[in-house]
């Protein structure tokens, strides 16, 4: 029935046909709807199963639960915030899907439609990589984003980010980060400090004297009024759970961990990436225990993976195949590094207590000359070889 | 010396419709044919016009560029057409079988008799120069070079194989007459590479004769090129030539009876094919010689693909009209996948198979499954990374010598490995790209530009 009715249309979005215009998107409707019946031209005649919007798609079921979870934790933040303290589950994740949902559908309808305007004029398909930076952008930003800050930010992420390096596949920087970070430094008041965590604080509807500062911020508080211990409102156990203040999908470290569980299964995410950044920061965390200068430095190492976007990033930024490292050799000193010097960030730096999506957006740039010299390496072995035989 | 080596990187694709080891005597086909294109890099110059009377072995065209490589005759016959495409271009020489067959005659002789240049005299007149493949290139090899060794593999490891093991039955001493003829034509070694699971006799008859290497691991361990990575990688300026089974069976042959006979047992396999099994043909045979009944009924709408070789390297031919190509080891049925599957990207799929483990089949790694010939997806630009490592067990790494070979950047690509490849070394990188990138076009086209700027 719908087969024959797109079959019907079809042809007025092919060349020639009155919709022109519009066969990128109806392209991309199409093989949303149905996989395509093109077959195998030249080579291999069968092919694997798998393809982009597969990949996507795990993407997105992995981010589910840090989503729902984030929306829970909005509306109880909110509520806690208001001096509520017995509101329903159901209460908390209703406000908080009816004040995530906006700056989704924002996210996407902006993306989305920016880049069917740019594979329609490219002549390309439309290219599935929006799906899941659609979903990442809300989630690494605080809930009370005025939305058209957060359509701005998508816009410079996926113009800037992605389309002049020519789409999905040849971008430098993770767009969702590229989108978190020019909100940072365009519009610094509305994603730092303490009253845009909680939803309602900037508009005054929480009580009087309520601190919405995130434990990082605390941190960094705790720093800075010279404390003799570190000033932190919440337990570790808020931090593992996620009932603390914080940008809407990287708060619950045992949400992340069930994404990272999908990612790694289905094998998505790189696993050597991964590993390597919790790796990376933990030690780096390990070796300020051993300097030991300040209080900060002093803190558990432990405490640097559960706390702020550290897990999130570890597990769904660094591991963008795009922008990561291409090499196996090359995937751990990428992801090392992310951590070690997002903790660096962290510590070193405690004006600005979120190291992550510095650190990830640094090593993105620094992936390709890592790979290089991988390869680099492989060069030489194989003129090694061509020495001794020339012998 | 034997060696085991163990390859961990590739991947067996477990497909329905592997041939039955009982071998049938294919009729014989109402045509027979070679077709140019099947030669890389050949152009070819006629020596035969359309009624003229061939015998097995007479010569049909030659190469332009080494006039001295003659492309001969598989059977007795008169050649009945002469089909050519744009621009004039041979597409194939068609010959019809007489009843008596009809042989050249070529002096038969024992391979210690031989000298290099006795023996390449002989399989240049023959026609069975162009079965000596030189890499690096993967093209038909220069008679004026001296190889550093010459490589064989024992063993075919791509989806639905035939086994060499069977078609190496009742062909006597042949395989190791033709071994011990080449090794006349190399001043270095010939390397045979066996798997775990051969068992003929004639391989172990060799042992001492040429040095064996046993290759444990999934696909492509089978491939020649694999092999010679692992046994004596090619650096830059060194040639090697390889040679199939079949040619080898096919010398032996020539030597001991002084005639050109090419009848071999090919696989007829897939999951459209009613009684997979293995045929005795003559090679260039018409494709329906061994296709008639044997395809299993279709439903309406449904169209089968048959490949003259694997699934991952071979031609797709027509099935009527179709010829077995002359480097071929088996013919593959499978369906085309020419259809519409309502949100199939989201579904769970459980007939399907993906080395990614976004599908359930990797739970299940003896089941074999219905593949058919449709892209699953649309092409886009490399986003995954790290795929294509894990199929190529050579050190070697393929996105970043695809890229080379994308930029034309000479250099990177020779040393990147592009000396160490040819496209069915790269053919699962190709099946499990989730952008659907063509790497196997790729790879040829990059050795196009190395030949093209080495000469």
């Amino acid at each position: 029935m719908l087969r024959k009715y797109i079959d019907k249309i079809k042809p007025q979005f092919e060349k020639g046909g009155r919709f022109e215009k519009l066969h990128s998107t109806f392209d991309a409707f199409e093989t949303f709807l149905y996989v395509p019946n093109t077959v195998t031209k030249s080579g291999s005649h069968i092919r694997d199963a798998i393809e982009l919007k597969r990949t996507m798609f795990t993407v997105v079921v992995a981010l589910i639960p840090a989503l729902l979870f984030g929306m829970y934790n909005v509306g109880l933040q909110h509520f806690r915030a208001m001096g509520i303290l017995d509101s329903t589950v159901m209460e908390c994740f209703w406000f908080g899907f009816l004040k995530v949902l906006p700056i989704i559908i924002v996210s996407y309808v902006v993306g989305l439609g920016i880049e069917f305007i740019f594979a329609q004029v490219r002549g390309h398909e439309v290219n599935e990589g929006f799906l899941v930076s659609g979903l990442l952008i809300p989630m690494v930003m605080p809930v009370d984003a005025p939305l058209w800050m957060v359509a701005v930010s998508t816009a410079f992420a996926v113009i800037i980010g992605k389309e002049v390096f020519g789409g999905t596949g040849m971008n430098v920087f993770n767009p969702a980060l590229l989108a978190r970070a020019f909100m940072f430094f365009a519009y610094t008041p509305y994603i730092s400090g303490e009253k845009v965590w909680v939803a309602g604080m900037n508009a005054g509807q929480t009580l009087d004297g309520y601190s919405g500062a995130t434990p990082l911020t605390e941190i960094a508080n705790s720093l800075s009024e010279k404390a003799a211990s570190l000033n932190i409102s919440s337990t570790v156990s808020d931090w593992i759970i996620g009932t603390i203040p914080g940008s809407i999908g990287e708060t619950s470290f045992i949400a992340i961990m069930i994404g990272a569980i999908i990612l790694l299964f289905t094998g998505i995410a790189s696993w050597r990436i991964m590993l390597s950044v919790f790796a990376g920061g933990y030690l780096m965390g390990l070796f300020f225990n051993m300097l030991g200068l300040n209080i900060v430095m002093e803190m558990p190492a432990y405490y640097h993976l559960l706390l702020g976007g550290f897990a999130f990033g570890a597990v769904f930024m660094a591991t963008d195949p795009v922008t990561s490292a291409q090499t196996n050799t090359g995937k751990f000193i990428y992801g090392f590094l992310i951590g070690a010097f997002a903790v660096l960030i962290r510590v070193v730096n405690p004006g600005y207590p979120e190291g992550m999506m510095l650190s990830i957006l640094f090593m993105n740039a620094m992936a390709p000359i890592i790979d290089h010299y991988v390869v680099e390496a492989n060069i030489r072995r194989r003129n090694r070889r061509l020495k001794k035989a020339t012998k | 010396m034997s060696k085991v080596i163990h390859l961990k990187k590739g991947l067996d694709i477990n497909l329905q419709g592997v041939a039955e080891k009982i071998l049938t005597a294919a009729p014989l086909a109402q045509e027979y044919a070679l077709t140019p294109d099947d030669y890389i890099g050949v152009i070819p110059k006629l020596l035969v016009k359309v009624d003229d009377a061939v015998k097995a072995g007479t010569p049909l065209f030659f190469d332009k560029k080494h006039p001295e490589v003659l492309f001969t005759s598989p059977i007795s016959g008169v050649v009945t057409a002469i089909n050519r495409g744009e621009k004039r271009k041979i597409l194939n020489i068609v010959i019809r079988p007489s009843e008596e067959r009809e042989y050249e005659e070529f002096n038969p002789s024992k391979p210690e008799e031989l000298t290099a240049e006795s023996l390449k005299e002989l399989m240049l007149k023959s026609g069975l120069w162009p079965f000596v493949i030189q890499r690096p290139y993967g093209i038909i090899a220069d008679p004026k070079d001296t190889p550093r060794d010459i490589f064989v593999s024992g063993f075919d490891s791509a989806p639905l194989a035939a086994d060499f093991d069977f078609i190496l039955q009742n062909t006597g001493d042949d395989f190791a007459i033709g071994i011990e003829a080449i090794k006349k034509l190399t001043t270095g070694k010939v390397y045979l590479g066996l798997s775990d699971e051969s068992h003929s006799k004639v391989f172990s008859k060799l042992e001492g004769v040429v040095e064996e290497n046993t290759f444990t691991g999934p696909h492509p361990a089978g491939n020649v090129g694999v092999q010679i990575h692992h046994i004596a990688p090619i650096n830059k300026g060194e040639v090697v030539w390889t040679m199939d089974v079949y040619s080898l069976i096919f010398l032996g042959r020539l030597l001991r009876t002084g005639k050109l006979d090419m009848s071999k047992v090919i696989a007829l396999a897939g999951s459209c094919v009613e009684k997979p099994r293995y045929y005795r043909i003559i090679s260039g045979a018409r494709v329906d010689s061994i296709l008639e009944n044997a395809i299993k009924p279709l439903k309406e709408g449904q169209s089968v693909r048959v490949i003259s070789g694997n699934v991952l390297t071979g031609k797709k031919i027509d099935k009527e009209t179709g010829f077995i190509t002359n480097y071929a080891n088996m013919v593959t049925v499978i369906p085309e996948g020419d259809h519409y599957e309502m949100l199939g990207w989201i579904a769970p799929r459980l007939g399907k198979f993906s080395m990614s483990r976004t599908y359930f089949s990797w739970l299940t790694p003896k089941k074999s499954y219905n593949l058919d010939t449709n892209l699953n997806g649309g092409r886009r630009a490399l986003v995954m990374s790290g795929e294509y490592e894990k199929v190529l067990p050579m050190d070697i790494y393929p996105v970043y010598l695809v890229k080379a070979i994308l930029a034309g950047d000479i250099d990177k690509m020779e040393n990147l490995g592009i000396y160490e490849v040819i496209e069915e070394d790269l053919a699962l990188c190709e099946f499990v790209c989730t952008s659907k990138t063509e790497v196997q076009k790729i790879v040829r086209d990059g050795i196009t530009q190395m030949i093209k700027e080495l000469n």
